[in-house]
């Protein structure tokens, strides 16, 4: 599976460094969802790939992609703008319903109710 | 030679992609709750798209734009579902 397309060398170093800085933070990420204690601490760690990952892999591929067909090819962004508008959303509802969770069980390390709802 | 440079870049995103999910998939298999798993599922959806775009930059072919596209929306849909039904017992009210 080694393969590229062909591309100049400035276009092929900066998609390199785009894709393997990306890569290194989503890992970076997934080792804080493995390694972290408690599901709190590690609903925040997975966070650093849906942002930052994304980001620079996306802009990797977006130049790969302009630079082969010779014109702005933006669509992948599409991609982006997505990720970081519903992850916050679908990790939010998820820790809420932890919290519901822990609270229901009587679990002593979970403030037992919410200021903002009384 | 720049064009062998980008293959092996990519081939290392790729690896450190894997290595990612891997991890991913130990949190979904073995995660001490079910929000752990929900989280880990999460995050093993994501890392699978990121790893489809590599794919696509490696094939030049804009097929796997589409098919993260795709993954990203399922992702969404099936853990926006899951945390419904761990908050509530039933998917929809």
């Amino acid at each position: 599976m080694i393969q590229a397309p062909d591309l100049p060398v400035w276009a092929a170093l900066l998609v390199a460094v785009f894709m393997l800085t990306g890569a290194a933070i989503t890992l970076i990420g997934s080792l804080g969802l493995l390694r972290l204690k408690t599901f709190y601490e590690r609903v925040h760690a997975p966070t650093l790939g849906t942002t930052l990952g994304t980001v620079f892999i996306v802009l990797g591929s977006m130049l790969c992609f302009s630079v082969i067909q010779s014109r702005p090819l933006v669509h992948e962004l599409l991609i982006a703008v997505f990720v970081t508008l519903t992850t916050p959303v679908t990790l939010m509802l998820l820790a809420r319903a932890a919290l519901y969770r822990d609270r229901t069980e009587g679990n002593e390390d979970v403030p037992a109710y919410d200021e903002d709802a009384a | 030679m720049t064009t062998l440079f980008l293959a092996w870049s990519i081939t290392g995103a790729q690896v450190m992609l894997g290595l990612a999910m891997a991890c991913a998939a130990y949190r979904l298999l073995f995660g001490p709750r079910a929000q752990d798993r929900i989280l880990g599922l999460d995050t093993f959806y994501v890392n699978a798209m990121l790893m489809a775009l590599t794919f696509g930059v490696q094939t030049g072919r804009t097929l796997y734009f589409e098919a993260s596209l795709a993954i990203a929306l399922m992702g969404f849909a099936g853990t926006v579902a899951l945390s419904k039904f761990l908050m509530r017992g039933e998917v929809i009210e």
